[in-house]
């Protein structure tokens, strides 16, 4: 009789997780192939005004010029004024159009003509840094810019 | 002497190492798209030669160093711009306008065609609310090019053309590309930055 009573039809048999390392790899594979890590090194503030009506940046067509106060580290060497940095270190006014057409040569040579100059400054900025960038521009006939802007209502921030 | 079977690595903690890398990854992975507000400089030209524009077709917008905005010699709030602007617009005060819906006010813009818009600011003006001001007068742009559009073709400007620009626009692309392009002739974007005025 004992070969009836033997089996127990309520226990469930556990999970098996063999399959957990390929799911855990599957995902870290495309946390791999996505992630990009940061190659310029911020110098200055950034914290982006708020706009709602925006566009998307073409990121192979673009240069980047950043703008703000010196972060802290850079205060002592820099002062606080407003400063423009492009690539990794802090560029003056004068000197934007060298920095520039070196970072456009960094781009597809097909797209160099089509540059769109990416302007990424500090809120807190004064406009007429941004003034006299824009003023440079014009000079260096790179005029398609794009203001980055955060995602958001201008009106209640 | 029979050989003996090499004993099977363990493994159990390969899970482990697997989530530590993931783990690692998805902490230092940040998906970054940069959005941003598209504007086209006007090119240095060598013969400057003044064009004659009357006042009624310019809609003056001064920004100060303390941040007010003087719109048309009068002050106003950030969030009363966008009804201004898009009043001026679409005005239509000489009647060739045939889309517009304004008051077709004498003393206001001719047509959107020849309706300018200038955007002066001082050097002292915050970066924040020259963006906010922006934003703002194309605000006004793609309220009327939306409308128009809806009225046309039975969808949105801005959604269409941001669909386009993501690639997920389903449908004939190069038709709505020229779609977009005649919206836009409707209420071509005229906005002037001026140099700050010096003080």
């Amino acid at each position: 009789m004992s070969k009836f009573t033997k089996k127990k039809g309520n226990e469930l048999p556990p999970v098996s997780t063999a399959s957990l390392p390929d799911i855990v790899f599957m995902l870290l594979f495309f946390f791999m192939v996505v992630t990009v890590m940061r190659d310029t090194e911020l110098k200055v503030e950034q914290n982006l005004p708020k706009a709602n009506q925006i566009e998307k940046l073409k990121k192979d067509r673009s240069v980047f010029i950043f703008a703000g106060k010196p972060s802290l580290q850079y205060r002592k060497n820099f002062g606080e004024e407003g400063r423009i940095q492009i690539g990794d270190k802090f560029t003056d006014i004068s000197n934007i159009g060298l920095a520039l057409t070196e970072a456009r040569g960094k781009l597809n040579p097909e797209l160099q003509s089509k540059v769109v100059v990416a302007i990424k400054v500090d809120d807190d900025t004064n406009t007429g840094l941004v003034t006299d960038i824009k003023e440079k521009l014009r000079q260096l006939n790179m005029v398609k810019i794009i203001y980055i802007t955060a995602s958001g209502d201008p009106i209640d921030q | 002497m029979a050989k003996r079977a090499a004993p099977e690595v363990n493994a159990g903690s390969m899970a482990d190492i697997a989530f530590l890398l993931l783990i690692f990854f998805l902490v230092t992975t940040t998906i970054e798209t940069d959005t941003g507000i598209n504007r086209k400089l006007p090119p240095i030209e060598d013969n400057e030669e003044d064009v004659i524009i009357k006042q009624k077709n310019i809609f003056t917008v001064l920004l100060n160093g303390k941040d007010q905005l003087l719109v048309e010699d009068e002050l106003m709030e950030l969030k009363d711009i966008r009804k201004a602007a898009v009043e001026f617009l679409d005005n239509g005060g000489d009647g060739t306008c045939s889309y517009c819906r304004g008051k077709k006010d004498p003393g206001s813009s001719d047509n959107p065609d020849k309706a300018i818009i200038s955007l002066k600011n001082e050097r002292e003006t915050s970066y924040k609310m020259y963006i906010s001001v922006q934003n703002e007068l194309v605000a006004a742009y793609n309220f009327l090019r939306d409308r128009e559009s809806n009225r046309l073709y039975g969808w949105n400007f801005s959604e269409v053309k941001k669909d386009i620009d993501a690639g997920t626009y389903l449908g004939d692309v190069t038709d709505a590309r020229a779609k977009l392009k005649e919206v836009q002739l409707l209420f071509p974007l005229k906005l002037s930055e001026a140099e700050p005025k010096k003080n």
